[in-house]
């Protein structure tokens, strides 16, 4: 009983800060490159993308995105965030852990496919 | 076409057919002899192992030509890999980030044993008296020790920390002298130091409060000092195991001097070999410096500038030089510099990603994973010219069998 209540309110505050980082991301990815936000990059970028994905983000989550000193950030542990959510972590990090700001080196339209394809990888 | 040119090509003809030969024996002599021993009986202390990350493939390599001889496959995830050697040299035991522990045999190429032992694990050590190997795990946060020969459990260390039964993350997993092993907690910062002398009644003296999220540690070369590099602030935590009743010690506090960190794309890890010349050489956490400690007093006396934020600063076995490799966006170069005047010797591009580098037991050579060039170089350390290139798929760890006879390695 305690343990569904405890999850309950794990939920509900994802959902929360969820819905707090989404309206910042709108802002922020939509409202700033618009177009850009929804082109998909170009073959040889996405093979980049993820090769980095893979052994740069693997460094931390695990090659199999299993987890590692970074959470694991398979398909199934992703259900319940927002793809735009995921971008926004992507870009700026997640201050007070590990998890750095990727925005250096990621438009933020690449960041976007980069969320879709944790969620959805396709292959 | 005369009668001289006819024989000529008649005897051509001949060699190849002698030849096509020979090379159906010599494929069915290497098919039923063992694979590297073919006949002729070797020693191991040449060898090691390149470790194809992706793949999940070793391959054993001889550094006395800088070949590769064969491929272990089947040895499941393993990014972040590490490995360690019996004290025979044959064996080696590869800690695999999917919780797999392989013991892969050298001079078969053949792997031997395996065992999911974790869900998902960082490194390992083993013991002075070679019978244990110990695993640090993540997932379930803790060590795990086990039989070297059969790689049965044989103790259990669960990281629980605060009054809720959490466990912790468990990394800079070491062994250290009197049959300990020593590491440390990420989520907990706190130093552990298990004595495994009977590993049926294992013994824990636990330090406390020792700095915020230890990301890895390294022993002094002697097996005295243990030190944790910490993530979570500007600092060290060292553990005097000749006085571990003296407590931890925070060395090199605020070295960032308050100045923002930056952001750290890969974490440094810290290895016994940065010691060189009665100094300590550690990466500077999220800055673009190698920090220079003074192994007697265990202060500051000097940093290097470096080209990226360093991820391994590894001393050439004879101490004159320490090479560095950089975290992206800078994986790219390797500097090397010398330990008498922190001068910089040199600068190497070998190719993209570069993860490691392991150091031939006497220093004349070094080997270098190039993971996005699916290479591995191995460079003279006097004269900075590559001496050998070997294809490997997407390669990380590079492991030598004079690791065996090492402590804290």
């Amino acid at each position: 009983m305690l343990r569904l209540l405890h999850l309950v309110t794990k939920l509900v505050a994802l959902f929360i800060s969820g819905l707090a980082v989404l309206s910042a991301v709108s802002l922020l990815v939509l409202s700033a490159a618009p177009a850009a936000a929804r082109a998909e990059p170009s073959p040889e970028r996405q093979a980049e993308l993820r090769n980095l994905l893979v052994q740069d983000c693997g460094s931390c989550h695990g090659l199999t995105l299993a987890g590692g000193l970074g959470p694991p950030i398979r398909a199934e542990d992703l259900e319940i965030k927002p793809v735009d959510y995921l971008a926004y972590t992507i870009l700026n990090g997640r201050p007070g852990t590990a998890m750095p700001p990727w925005r250096p080196f990621l438009s933020d339209a690449e960041a976007v496919w980069l969320a879709q394809v944790l969620k959805a990888p396709a292959d | 076409m005369n009668a001289n040119e006819r024989k000529r090509m008649r005897d051509q003809v001949a060699g190849l057919r002698v030849n096509r030969r020979f090379l159906l024996f010599a494929v069915a002599a290497t098919l039923t002899l063992p694979p590297l021993v073919a006949g002729a009986e070797r020693g191991t202390g040449d060898l090691g192992i390149v470790v194809e990350r992706a793949a999940g493939s070793v391959q054993v390599i001889e550094t006395t030509g800088n070949t590769a001889l064969k491929r272990v496959e089947g040895l499941g995830d393993l990014s972040h890999a590490s490995a360690v050697f019996s004290r025979d040299g044959r064996y080696a035991y590869v800690f695999g980030r999917d919780g797999g522990l392989s013991k892969v045999d050298l001079l078969t190429a053949r792997l031997v044993q395996r065992v999911q032992q974790g869900g998902n694990s960082i490194g390992g050590a083993i013991s002075q008296d070679g019978r244990l190997v110990a695993v640090a795990n993540y997932e379930p946060g803790g060590v795990r020790v086990f039989d070297a020969e059969s790689l049965k459990l044989v103790a259990d260390i669960p990281a629980e920390y605060g009054h809720e039964g959490k466990t912790s993350k468990v990394i800079g997993l070491v062994d250290a002298p009197g049959n300990r092993f020593v590491f440390s907690l990420w989520d907990a910062g706190e130093i552990w130091v298990a004595d495994l002398t009977d590993p049926a009644q294992v013994r824990i003296e636990k330090h406390r409060n020792i700095g915020r999220n230890p990301y890895d540690a390294l022993l002094t070369p002697d097996g005295r000092y243990y030190i944790a590099g910490l993530f979570g602030e500007d600092g060290l935590a060292l553990l005097d195991l000749w006085h571990p009743q003296a407590g931890v010690r925070r060395i090199l506090p605020g070295y960032g001097r308050g100045e923002e960190p930056l952001p750290v794309y890969k974490m440094p890890h810290l290895e016994g070999w940065a010691v060189a010349g009665g100094r300590a050489f550690l990466p500077a956490i999220g800055r673009r410096e190698v920090l220079v400690v003074d192994t007697t007093r265990w202060e500051e006396v000097g940093r290097i500038p470096v080209k990226g934020q360093p991820v391994f600063v590894m001393a050439r076995p004879d101490g004159r030089q320490v090479w560095v490799n950089f975290a992206f966006p800078d994986n790219q170069w390797i500097q090397v510099f010398d330990t008498e005047t922190l001068a910089l010797v040199q600068t190497l591009e070998p190719g993209p990603a570069i993860l490691h580098m392991e150091f031939e037991p006497r220093g004349e050579e070094v080997w270098v994973s190039v993971r996005d060039a699916d290479r591995v170089d191995v460079y003279d350390t006097a004269r900075f010219e590559r001496r050998a290139s070997l294809p490997a798929d997407k390669p990380s760890g590079i492991f030598l069998t004079a690791r065996a006879h090492r402590i804290g390695l």
